[in-house]
C-alpha cells in the first residue's frame, strides 16, 4: 500500500515512505464513527479513503417489516440531528402516494418545526466546526442556544432528540399552550446571538486563516459528486429544493437562498460552507416568524388516516434537510408494509467528495474539511 | 557560608517548590472553573468548598489509573520523557525573584533561591530541555499520532526559541546584565521595560504561548487532530506529569514575563526597600498579582481562539516574529548609542 519515494539531498539519497494513518472510528473529530484511512507524506495528506458501516443498523431492511407509520421513528434515528426533517419528508412522500390532503394548520406547524430543527442542526454544525479548528468556546455557545430549540420541541412533543412528531396525515400532538409566544421569544433572543458567533468565530483572524482558501470545492465537482445543501450552495450553486421545487407550503414564505461568495478566499472553501450555515439560520428565523404569524386554527388530527395502505406503485420524494437533498424512494405493493424503502442521504454524497478536496492538504485541514461537510454518521450508514 | 545562609536557602527552596506545586494545583482547577465561567457552565464545584479539593481528587484518580506501556514503545525513552519534561519545568522557578530582599537581623535575604549570574540564559536553556521531553515522548511511544506531535514539537521549538531569545536581547542590552536582580533593579530606577521595549514584550508574549504549547499554538497536543499528540499513549501518573508540567511551564513563563517587562516585584512609585517588612509583603503581593494576571491571560486566550496550523505557526515564527525581533535589537542598539553620545 505504501509508496516509496527517494529524495536526493546534500547527504545523498534519502528513502521516504508514505505513512498510513488510521483516523477513527475512535477519533475526537470524525463526528461519530467514521473511519478515514489517510496516506500521508509527513503532514501532507496524499489520499483519503472513508470507510463506512460502523453505525449500520439495517434501516432500509427494517422498513420492509414495519407498517408505514412504524417507519417514522426509524427515520428519526437516521439523521439524528435533524429528526424533524426526516419525519417530514418521509411523511410527505407517503401522503403523496396516498393522495392525502392535510389541514393547513398541520402544514404550518410542520414548517415551524422543520425550520427550528434546521436552526438546531446548523448550530451543531457550526459549533463542532469551531471545535474542529480548535475553538472550544463557540461550541458551548451554540449548544446553549440549541438547548432552547430542544426545549421548545420537548414542550411540544415530549422528546428532545428523536421526536416521532410528524405523522402520516398529521402530527402526534397539537401545539401546546403559548407555544407561539415562546417560539417568538426564542427567535427574538436568538437573532442577536448570530452576531455573537460572528464576533467570536466567523471573523476571527485565525479562523479565517484556517478555513479561507482551504478545501476549495469547485461547483462542477460538487455537482458531479451529487453534493447538496450548504456544501453545494457554498460553492455558489443556487440549488435549494425549498425554492427550486417548492414542496409542502414553502412557496408561501419569503426567504432567500444563501450562496457562498468567496469573501475570505476562494469560492467554495471551508469558510464559505460554514458561513452559508450561519446565514441560513437567519433565513430559517424569517420563515418561522412568517409561519408563526400566519398560523391558522384547526384540528390537526382530522386527516390522520385509519389505515395507511398506499396503492401499488412507487415514489421518490425529496426535500431539503439541513444537510441537503434528503429523498425517500418508497415502493408499495398495496399492503400496509412498504415493499422497499430506499433513503438518499445527503451526508453520504457530501462525504464522498472528501478525497477530491482533501488530498494535498495537511492533517489539520482534513479535520477542518470534514467539519465543513457537516456529516452525520447515522444517516450515512443508516 | 554561615548556618543561617544554608537554613535560609533551604527554607526558600521548600517555599518556592511548595508554592509552585500549590499554584499548579490551583491552576488546574482555575482552568476548569474559569473556562466554565466563559462557557455558561459551572465546572467542578462539588469537591470541597467551590471545588477547591478537586485537584486532590484528580491526583488520586491519576494514582489509581492503570499504567499502560504500549508494546511498541521504546521503554527507556518512553519512561524518561515525562521526567525530562517535569524536572526542568520545576527547576526554572529557582532564579525568579519573588519579592524585595528581606532584612532578618543583620542578614539581608534576597527572596530568590539562586541569583545566578546567567539567570536569563538559565531559564531559556531549561525550557528548551523540556521540549526534548515532548520530542522523545512522541518518538518513544511507538505510535503514529504521538510521532506527529513530536515532529511538530521540534519544528515549533526552532521557530520560536529564536524570536524569544532575540526579544530578550533588547532587555539585556538596556540592563547590561543577565541576572534578574540587575534587570529588576534597572526597572525600579527607570521604569518598567514594557514602556521601553513594547515590541519585544509583544514578541515575547506570543513566543511564550508557543513555548508552553498553549492554544492557539498547542499543535503538539492538538486534541482534535492528533488526539492528544505526544501524550496520546501516556496514562496514569506519567500523563499527570505532562499535565502538571504544562502548568508549571505556564507559571514560569508568566513569572519570566513579569520579571523582564513588568518590573518583577516592583510596585511603581513605592520604595519597597525603605518600608521594611511591609515593603517586602507588598512586593510579594505585587509579584503574585502580576503573575496571576498572566496566568489568567493564558486561560482567557486558550478558551477564546482557534488553533493555528503547523505551517502557519512556522510562517509566523520565521517571517514575522524573527525579523521584528531583529529590528527591535537594531533599534535598541541605535538608541543606546544615541543616548551614550547625548
Amino acid at each position: 500500500m505504501t509508496a516509496t519515494d527517494s529524495k536526493s539531498s546534500n547527504f545523498g539519497v534519502v528513502e521516504t515512505e508514505e505513512m498510513v494513518l488510521n483516523m477513527g472510528p475512535q477519533h475526537p473529530s470524525t463526528h461519530g464513527v467514521l473511519r478515514l484511512k489517510i496516506r500521508t507524506d509527513g503532514e501532507i495528506v496524499t489520499h483519503i479513503e472513508p470507510h463506512l458501516g460502523y453505525l449500520h443498523r439495517c434501516f432500509e431492511k427494517h422498513c420492509e417489516n414495519l407498517s408505514y407509520e412504524q417507519v417514522i421513528p426509524f427515520t428519526d434515528r437516521c439523521d439524528y440531528l435533524a429528526s424533524m426533517a426526516n419525519n417530514h419528508i418521509y411523511a410527505l412522500g407517503v401522503e403523496q402516494m396516498m393522495g392525502l390532503e392535510v389541514p393547513d394548520r398541520v402544514e404550518y406547524i410542520r414548517i415551524i418545526m422543520v425550520e427550528l430543527q434546521r436552526i438546531a442542526s446548523h448550530l451543531m454544525g457550526v459549533g463542532t466546526f469551531g471545535l474542529d479548528v480548535g475553538g472550544i468556546t463557540p461550541f458551548t455557545y451554540c449548544f446553549r442556544d440549541r438547548e432552547r430549540v430542544l426545549d421548545l420541541f420537548e414542550y411540544t412533543c415530549g422528546a428532545r432528540l428523536l421526536y416521532n412528531y410528524i405523522w402520516i396525515g398529521g402530527l402526534s400532538h397539537d401545539l401546546p399552550e403559548n407555544f407561539v409566544q415562546y417560539a417568538n421569544e426564542f427567535l427574538d433572543y436568538f437573532e442577536p446571538k448570530i452576531d455573537e458567533y460572528n464576533r467570536i468565530l466567523t471573523y476571527n483572524k485565525i479562523f479565517i486563516e484556517r478555513t479561507g482558501d482551504v478545501g476549495v470545492l469547485p461547483a462542477d465537482v460538487a455537482i458531479s459528486y451529487g453534493c447538496t445543501g450548504p456544501v453545494l450552495r457554498g460553492s455558489g450553486v443556487s440549488w435549494d429544493l425549498r425554492k427550486n421545487e417548492p414542496y409542502s407550503i414553502y412557496d408561501r414564505f419569503e426567504f432567500d437562498t444563501v450562496l457562498g461568495t468567496g469573501e475570505m478566499g476562494t469560492l467554495g472553501d471551508c469558510w464559505d460552507r460554514y458561513f452559508v450555515r450561519i446565514q441560513e439560520m437567519r433565513e430559517s428565523i424569517k420563515i418561522v416568524r412568517q409561519a408563526l404569524a400566519q398560523l391558522p386554527e384547526g384540528d390537526v388530527f382530522e386527516a390522520l388516516p385509519k389505515k395507511v395502505r398506499p396503492p401499488e406503485g412507487s415514489i421518490y420524494f425529496r426535500g431539503e434537510s439541513p444537510r441537503g437533498e434528503l429523498g425517500y424512494f418508497i415502493v408499495s405493493d398495496g399492503k400496509n408494509v412498504p415493499y422497499r424503502v430506499k433513503m438518499r442521504s445527503p451526508a453520504f454524497c457530501n462525504l464522498s467528495v472528501i478525497n477530491e478536496i482533501g488530498a494535498g492538504w495537511m492533517i489539520s485541514d482534513i479535520v477542518t474539511i470534514l467539519g465543513s461537510l457537516d456529516i452525520v454518521l447515522g444517516e450515512i450508514d443508516r | 557560608m554561615s548556618g543561617f545562609d544554608i537554613a535560609a536557602a533551604l527554607v526558600k527552596v521548600l517555599l518556592v517548590f511548595g508554592v509552585t506545586m500549590l499554584t499548579i494545583m490551583l491552576m488546574t482547577l482555575a482552568e476548569r472553573r474559569v473556562s466554565a465561567f466563559m462557557q455558561y457552565r459551572l465546572g467542578p464545584n462539588r469537591v470541597g468548598f467551590g471545588g477547591l479539593l478537586q485537584p486532590l481528587a484528580d491526583g488520586l484518580k491519576f494514582l489509581l489509573k492503570e499504567d499502560i506501556i504500549p508494546t511498541q514503545a521504546n521503554r527507556p525513552i518512553y519512561l524518561l520523557a515525562p521526567v525530562i519534561v517535569m524536572v526542568p519545568a520545576l527547576m526554572t522557578m529557582a532564579v525568579i525573584p519573588f519579592g524585595a530582599p528581606l532584612q532578618i537581623g543583620e542578614h539581608l535575604v534576597p527572596l530568590q533561591v539562586a541569583d545566578l549570574n546567567i539567570g536569563v540564559l538559565y531559564i531559556l536553556a531549561l525550557t528548551s530541555v523540556g521540549v526534548y521531553g515532548l520530542v522523545l515522548a512522541g518518538w518513544g511511544s511507538g505510535s503514529k499520532y504521538p510521532l506527529l506531535g513530536g515532529l511538530r514539537a521540534s519544528a515549533q521549538l526552532i521557530s520560536y526559541e529564536l524570536a524569544m531569545g532575540l526579544s530578550i536581547i533588547g532587555v539585556v542590552m538596556l540592563t547590561g546584565g543577565l541576572t534578574f536582580g540587575e534587570i529588576i533593579a534597572y526597572q525600579q530606577e527607570t521604569g518598567w521595560n514594557i514602556w521601553k521595549q513594547p515590541l519585544a514584550a509583544l514578541i515575547f508574549l506570543i513566543a511564550i504561548f508557543a513555548e508552553t504549547n498553549r492554544l492557539p499554538f498547542d499543535l503538539t497536543e492538538a486534541e482534535q487532530e492528533l488526539v492528544g499528540g505526544y501524550h496520546t499513549e501516556y496514562s496514569s501518573l506519567k500523563f499527570a506529569m505532562f499535565y502538571l508540567s504544562e502548568y508549571a511551564n505556564m507559571i514560569t513563563a508568566s513569572a519570566f514575563m513579569v520579571s523582564l517587562f513588568f518590573g518583577g516585584w516592583d510596585v511603581p512609585f513605592v520604595d519597597e526597600l525603605a518600608m521594611g517588612g511591609w515593603g517586602v509583603a507588598l512586593s510579594v503581593l505585587a509579584f503574585v498579582v502580576k503573575v496571576g494576571f498572566f496566568l489568567f491571560l493564558y486561560i482567557w486566550v486558550r478558551w477564546t481562539f482557534p488553533r493555528f496550523r503547523y505551517d502557519q505557526l512556522m510562517r509566523l515564527g520565521w517571517k514575522v516574529l524573527l525579523p521584528l525581533a531583529l529590528v527591535n535589537v537594531v533599534l535598541t542598539g541605535f538608541w543606546l548609542v544615541w543616548r551614550a553620545g547625548a
